[in-house]
């Protein structure tokens, strides 16, 4: 291997983004050096075991790959804009998709979401912090590195092109050469490892560290729903570590689970990749759940209606969540009967999730409505999450299945409920716990305008798909003919992923706007909440989260010690408390563990061929001098 | 970390291993770890009895196993868990030094069975059964590897717990960590029975 297959060359795009990535570099290390701050950086950020720090920069990782993905997404939409488009090679779209899937499931909706948890689970049940605050530094560091190796992919080695789904034997040597499948492979075995670690901790967290009072069943929702999550966590991971595990070895070390020859058998890898992949889906949509339940009962100023039906929900729907993945490829022709049962337990699910989009009208049903931005991202939730979730009953149905198999209907159903659900949700938790996490809310108007214009453009974007689909245009085509008469669908399709991205991008303008001039907050109680994280101070409550732990009579804690007059933050009498210290050996680990999933990247042999090189050029530039 | 919250109360019957906020979360979080071990292995026996008849053109596994010798890798693993719980009961009396007698018979127990295993190997592949013979041997060699390396994880972590004892005494904090290797140690122990009955004797009746 030689440098020039080294690093991606010759592509327009690419070199466009190595320069900015270059430029970018120099950029960030000269202003940290010119402002002093690397020792701000590395003593507040890098080593900090604090969960809210942790949680913070989980968040802003999300939001960098969510930018990532989204360009992904907007390039896809040009190239598909009209018929016959130029603009994207059929290597480039693939390599889009895959990375746009990729990044979007694993380094934008889970790292947003085990943010928000970072953030509020221990405020919510009164603990100091997460059970282990260590490990927990440990998990965010791998599951950036993890992220920085996948995207690396990009301008080293070239970009994964099977599918985010990474079938075999599509994603085998022999159809996917090059060590672009690797960096998939081992930039989720990286971050997989922190998000088993996360799963851990909160599971303890939640079940040893609730303050005083706080019993399972007078937990708020979202901490509920965190640990549901962490415990699908646990049994749904390790399923990809092995998968991965097997196709890192099918691919570098020439075993047979996955070939075609040989004895393998490649629906082996679909059937564990949806093992866990199913699961995943519920572990970015269930604390999606939590987040709209808080927002809903503290926007409607109504405790949560049917506070036991909803956590009975969330538990049936992780039981539920183990048992449909054939859904994914009816079509493999498993036969009518596993093809039934799959589909009856598909729509199952359908269920609980119903149960709890009514518990959430029912609160509603007589509240005090008050219309701030992190409830509008909800109200538009309801209704769009359930265009996602009646076309995934339609999907469910075997026999119909066959017709709208890896069809656009299917693109534009995950994209329901997957954006209407765990986007809405990522971008209503940032807005509904940014003062507790900055010391200021994001400014109201701007964000009334990102909403509807959020919103709206997912609506242009994706309806349209639906029809698409039905008119029998496949998923994961680069581009179409005129005959065909998908150009204005797609057209206006296009339209409505620009006007996402104008969205976002006045996300991001609104929080440079709110850091300027919008009003501080002098309490903690920015949205007068009813859980116990609005009764500590905010502005990044103290390091130890609450002075004196509060302790707790009942559901929505915080609500009833205000019915109560009790003042929370008032101290009668100082006790020691311990803090953990900030450590830099996750930091060190990871980066340890980036080298070494690096060195794994690059095919073996093809890895001696360029250290060979490498000593050759040694060797030639000292016998030039 | 060594603070207590005031309102947990340590009775004098409370094992040295959970006298500490810190060791009790960690031994509740190693449990949950090893739930997450149990979805691990049983994915892995999951392909391996799906792929169990696709031996290709390879070697057949009738051909090569030799129950003996894997009655005696059993044989061995078994005696060491023995001799593991025999190191938490005496930790548990106190007896510092007949605990780390105890650990180190487990340690060299454990590494007889991964000598045993190696050996196996080595005669299968010298046969023809390597890992990439067939998605059976592939199969098979990544069940029985991952079980080899978490016996290896666990016999050099058991050194490293014996190092922490030995230089710092039995407290609350080395007291856990003995315990949650014990743990793990055990977890194997019932890893290698399945494998045991699902991948060798299996064999004697299909």
């Amino acid at each position: 291997m030689s440098w020039d297959e080294f690093i991606v060359t010759g592509d327009p795009f690419i070199l466009a983004a190595q320069i900015s990535i270059v430029i970018t570099t120099i950029v960030i290390v000269f202003g940290l050096t010119y402002f002093k701050k690397w020792g701000y950086l590395w003593n507040e950020w890098i080593t900090t075991v604090d969960h809210r720090k942790i949680g913070i920069m989980y968040i802003i990782a999300a939001i960098l790959m969510l930018f990532r993905g989204g360009v992904d997404a907007l390039m896809m939409r040009t190239q598909l804009a009209t018929p016959n488009m130029q603009f994207l090679d059929a290597q480039n779209y693939n390599e889009i998709f895959t990375t746009h899937g990729t990044i979007m499931i694993i380094f934008m909706a889970m790292p947003f979401l085990i943010g928000l948890m970072n953030v509020a689970v221990p405020l919510q049940i009164g603990a100091r912090d997460l059970a282990f605050p260590f490990l927990n530094s440990l998990s965010f560091w791998t599951f950036f590195m993890g992220a920085m190796l996948f995207n690396l992919s990009f301008v080293i080695g070239g970009s994964p092109d099977a599918g985010w789904s990474a079938y075999m034997p599509l994603a085998s040597n022999d159809l996917s050469p090059g060590p672009g499948q690797n960096f998939y492979l081992l930039g989720l075995q990286l971050s997989g490892i922190g998000t088993l670690a996360t799963g851990i901790n909160f599971i303890v967290t939640i079940l040893r560290m609730r303050t005083k009072g706080m019993t399972l069943m007078r937990m708020p929702m979202f901490t509920w729903t965190a640990l549901i999550t962490s415990v699908i966590i646990i049994f749904a991971f390790p399923i990809l570590t092995v998968a991965l595990a097997m196709q890192t070895f099918d691919r570098l070390w020439d075993t047979a689970f996955f070939t075609l020859q040989d004895g393998g058998m490649p629906m082996l890898w679909a059937n564990l990749f949806w093992l866990w992949g199913h699961p995943e889906v519920y572990i970015v949509i269930l604390p999606a759940f939590g987040i709209f339940s808080e927002i809903i009962s503290t926007f409607a100023r109504k405790r949560l209606f049917g506070y036991t039906a909803m956590v009975i929900s969330i538990v049936a729907i992780s039981g539920l969540s183990f048992v449909v993945w054939v859904h994914h490829f009816f079509t493999m022709g498993a036969g009518a009967m596993v093809n039934s049962v799959f589909s009856i337990t598909t729509m199952a699910i359908a269920v609980p999730t119903g149960v709890k989009i009514f518990n959430w009208l029912a609160t509603l049903h007589k509240g005090k409505i008050r219309f701030s931005v992190p409830m509008i991202w909800t109200l538009g939730f309801i209704p769009n999450f359930t265009i996602g979730g009646v076309t995934g009953v339609m999907l469910a149905m075997a026999a119909a299945d066959y017709q709208y198999h890896n069809t656009y209907f299917l693109v534009s159903h995950f994209h329901y409920v997957l954006i209407a659900g765990t986007v809405f949700s990522c971008f209503a938790g940032l807005i509904y716990w940014y003062p507790k996490m900055f010391g200021h809310k994001l400014n109201e108007r701007i964000g009334r305008w990102v909403f509807w214009i959020f919103m709206i453009g997912f609506n242009i974007t994706f309806f349209p798909q639906y029809f698409l689909g039905l008119d029998g245009m496949p998923r994961r085509v680069y581009t179409y003919i005129p005959e065909e008469g998908w150009f204005s669908l797609n057209f206006i399709s296009t339209i409505g992923a620009f006007m996402m991205g104008i969205g976002f991008a006045l996300l991001i303008y609104n929080i440079y706007y709110s850091f300027r001039y919008e009003q501080r907050e002098t309490t903690g109680d920015s949205w007068n909440g009813r859980t116990l994280e609005w009764s500590t101070s905010s502005a990044i409550p103290p390091h130890y989260n609450f002075a004196k732990l509060p302790k707790v009579s009942g559901q929505d804690a915080f609500w009833e010690m205000k019915q109560l007059g009790e003042d929370t933050n008032e101290i009668k009498q100082y006790e020691k408390i311990h803090m953990p210290n900030n450590s830099a050996n996750p930091f060190v680990m990871s980066v340890f563990l980036f080298i070494a999933s690096f060195e794994l990247v690059f095919p073996m042999v093809d890895y001696c061929d360029f250290r060979v090189d490498w000593n050759t050029c040694m060797y030639d530039s000292k016998v030039v001098y | 970390m060594k603070f207590e919250p005031e309102e947990v109360k340590i009775s004098e019957n409370t094992p040295l291993e959970y006298q500490s906020q810190s060791g009790r979360f960690n031994i509740l979080g190693f449990w949950i770890f090893l739930g997450a071990e149990v979805a691990l292995f049983s994915t892995l026996f999951g392909t391996y009895f799906v792929l169990i008849n696709r031996t290709a053109s390879a070697v057949q596994p009738q051909e090569l196993i030799d129950l003996g010798l894997v009655l005696m890798m059993t044989l061995v693993l078994l005696t060491c868990s023995f001799t593991c719980g025999l190191a938490v009961h005496e930790m548990r009396l106190n007896q510092k030094k007949r605990m780390i007698g105890w650990l180190a018979v487990t340690i060299t127990l454990g590494a007889v069975f991964l000598g045993l295993e190696i050996y196996e190997f080595v005669h299968y592949v010298s046969e023809g059964a390597t890992l990439s013979a067939s998605a059976y041997w592939s199969s098979f060699f990544l069940l029985l590897g991952t079980h080899g390396l978490h016996v290896a994880i666990g016999i050099i972590w058991f050194i490293f717990i014996i190092i922490q004892v030995v230089m710092r005494d039995l407290n609350t904090i080395s007291a856990s960590k003995v315990f949650i290797g014990s743990l793990y140690w055990h977890f194997l122990d019932v890893v290698w029975i399945f494998i045991f009955t699902g991948v060798y004797l299996l064999r004697l009746v299909i």
